[in-house]
């Protein structure tokens, strides 16, 4: 029986991440997940509640940490603070209570927030943009920031020229801009307070920074899946200078991860799947700036976690192009064998049971695709377990069979 | 004239394409001409795509010039010429709970091209809605589409529905969407699952005979 003082089991389980990340050998297989909604359901609770209700929310998470017992763990991050959402009059989101049901996942709709004719203006002057155009696109209480003159003209005397500051929409956006600031930070402090509950009893941290790839940061929020897509072959050039731009973005979001315990920077991929565009496409548009963000990350003792959503069999040749034991694939519906194939022993994967199984499976389905997948890694380090695909339901029987298996089974080989 | 079209548009010349539509209208030609060049490029751009030689971002530029095109000969339009017999009837939805459009459009795109009459209900499609069309339709296929993990149980409770309408034998339903699989489409209860718009499309083909 172990009597393990938490300091003790936190260094133990920042240690075995750690070295699993690095493909090093730990004492047996991590299991972490971003599990998105789940905590909440089993907690026997609406995704709606957990938004609304942060104690509650804390509570969920901690039922969850104390069963489950995942190497790391992410906290009540994923029940997004909805009191704020609602202050600031999020227009391109859809959540429990806000256009969707009790426990439906929140949802972002795709869109053109810019527009063809202002990617100079965007290449230009980044927050200039966000701030006088995007913003009011976004958000329906800070519609004054449409008056909001560039900030690059304050300079000398340029101070002059910003009375629209002093004009009723503008105070109006500014008077909800502090609500919303204080209902967040409020939401932060719920975050903060479970981060130090779960350091207490032995658990670290399971993320420092989140980010988008360049080609995602234009494609998801500023112009919009099927533009920016059209837009390889419409606008190259210019989709080509944003994407300088926007690989700065993607190199500012990721340092944040500098100096954690687990110096893990989330970068999520939404738009560069087989479906969404060739080979070709990929390698010029894609690949190669994301690819020099993620180096940059790695340059400063990041570890990055790509997230690489749906399947990425077909391009994994040219993902292998990266430093190894010094980075992170998750994979979701890419096979398995065929990843570790490529990148086996150079780069750590992570995943990736099916989603289905855990739903729909039983316990013994589960331990067999455990088994399946650890004894392919033939005893070579490098594998992270999780479910395929960021968890919202399971049969928590299943999920448990994920958990105990992969230890039992891994520390024993 | 007609043959400049159709390549202009197949191989994504926009500028040339619409450029030469309204030459071709300026010189008196029928618009139902201009229409048909339109869908003989559609069809060579589905068959490059089930090539992988186009993918999304091919996709979504053709159906723009598509409807650019039409818009463009709209006003000289007299009558709509009879289409051909469908291959057959395909309704098509994003289920409940779900607003992710894309997959479904690009599923609904091809088959369109392949000469099936597609009723697509759109995203966040309840179950009365599907159990509805299909008494309407009257469709040989129905697609489910699902981005999210929650869409595994909405799925199965639209078949579920369209089982206690009594339509269940009436047609074969296929599922598709990014974190769908095997698995899920047996979860669902559904017939088939798609891993790609060409695979819903070969999945129709073969449940409808090639009508």
């Amino acid at each position: 029986m172990s009597e393990k003082s938490p300091e003790e089991l936190y260094k133990e389980r920042q240690a075995r991440i750690l070295a699993a990340a690095a493909c090093r050998q730990p004492d047996q297989i991590p299991v972490l997940g971003p599990f998105q909604k789940y905590p909440y359901q089993f907690a026997g609770m609406t995704l709606r509640q957990a938004m609304n209700d942060y104690p509650a929310a804390r509570a969920a998470c901690h039922k969850f940490l104390d069963y489950f017992q995942p190497d790391a763990d992410f906290g009540p991050i994923f029940a997004y603070p909805a009191p704020a959402m609602e202050t600031i009059g999020w227009k391109t989101f859809k959540w429990p209570g806000h256009g969707l049901g009790d426990d439906v996942m929140y949802q972002y709709l795709d869109g053109e927030y810019m527009t063809a004719d202002e990617y100079d203006e965007f290449i230009f002057d980044p927050s200039g943009f966000m701030f006088s155009k995007w913003t009011p696109r976004q958000f329906s209480a800070l519609q004054g920031f449409g008056q909001l003159p560039p900030w690059r003209r304050f300079m000398w005397t340029g101070w002059m020229n910003i009375g629209a500051i002093g004009g009723p929409e503008m105070q109006e956006s500014f008077r909800l801009l502090t609500k919303f600031a204080g209902e967040l930070n409020e939401w932060w402090a719920h975050q903060a307070k479970y981060w130090g509950e779960m350091t207490e009893k032995g658990y670290p941290l399971a993320f420092a920074a989140w980010d988008w790839p360049p080609f995602d940061i234009l494609g998801d929020t500023l112009r919009g899946t099927r533009n920016v897509l059209a837009d390889m072959r419409r606008r190259p050039g210019k989709l080509h200078d944003a994407l300088e731009v926007t690989t700065k973005i993607f190199e500012e979001y990721g340092s944040g991860a500098v100096g954690a315990p687990l110096p893990f920077t989330w970068t999520w991929v939404h738009k560069s799947t087989r479906e969404f565009m060739s080979d070709a496409q990929f390698k010029e548009f894609y690949w190669p700036y994301l690819r020099k963000g993620l180096v940059t990350l790695i340059d400063k003792g990041i570890t990055p976690i790509v997230y690489w959503e749906a399947d990425w069999e077909s391009r994994l040749e040219h993902i292998a192009d990266i430093p190894y034991g010094k980075i992170v694939y998750h994979l979701s519906n890419t096979n398995f064998e065929r990843a570790w194939d490529v990148l086996g022993g150079k780069v750590c994967l992570m995943g990736n049971v099916p989603n289905t199984m855990l739903l729909g499976g039983t316990p013994d389905d589960v331990k067999a695709y455990c088994k399946r997948i650890i004894d392919y890694t033939k005893g070579k380090p490098g594998l992270i377990m999780d479910a395929a695909i960021m968890l919202d339901e399971a049969k928590p029987e299943n999920l448990k069979a994920m958990f105990d298996f992969t230890r039992e089974y891994s520390a024993s080989r | 004239m007609k043959a400049d079209l159709v390549k202009a548009i197949a191989d994504m010349q926009e500028e040339e394409a619409l450029k030469l539509a309204q030459e071709m209208l300026d010189a008196g030609e029928d618009p139902q001409v201009i229409l048909e060049a339109g869908r003989e490029a559609m069809t060579i751009i589905g068959q490059r795509y089930e090539e992988k030689e186009y993918f999304l971002p091919e996709l979504i530029i053709g159906g723009d010039l598509l409807q650019q095109l039409a818009a463009l000969v709209k006003p000289r339009l007299k009558a709509t010429a009879a289409q051909g017999k469908p291959a057959g009837t395909v309704v098509l939805g994003t289920v409940a709970g779900d607003i992710h459009d894309i997959g479904k459009d690009v599923v609904s795109f091809m088959l369109d091209v392949n000469n099936f009459e597609v009723h697509d209900l759109g995203v966040d499609v309840s179950v009365e809605k599907f159990v509805e069309a299909i008494r309407d339709f009257k469709p040989e296929v129905v697609g489910l589409s699902g981005f999210l993990t929650m869409a595994y149980d909405q799925m199965r409770r639209t078949v579920d529905a369209i089982k206690e309408a009594g339509l269940r034998d009436r047609v074969k339903i296929m599922i598709g969407g990014s974190v769908m699989d095997d698995a899920a489409a047996t979860y669902v209860g559904a017939d088939a699952y798609g891993p790609d718009a060409s695979a819903a499309v070969k999945l129709a083909k073969s449940w409808t005979g090639g009508k």
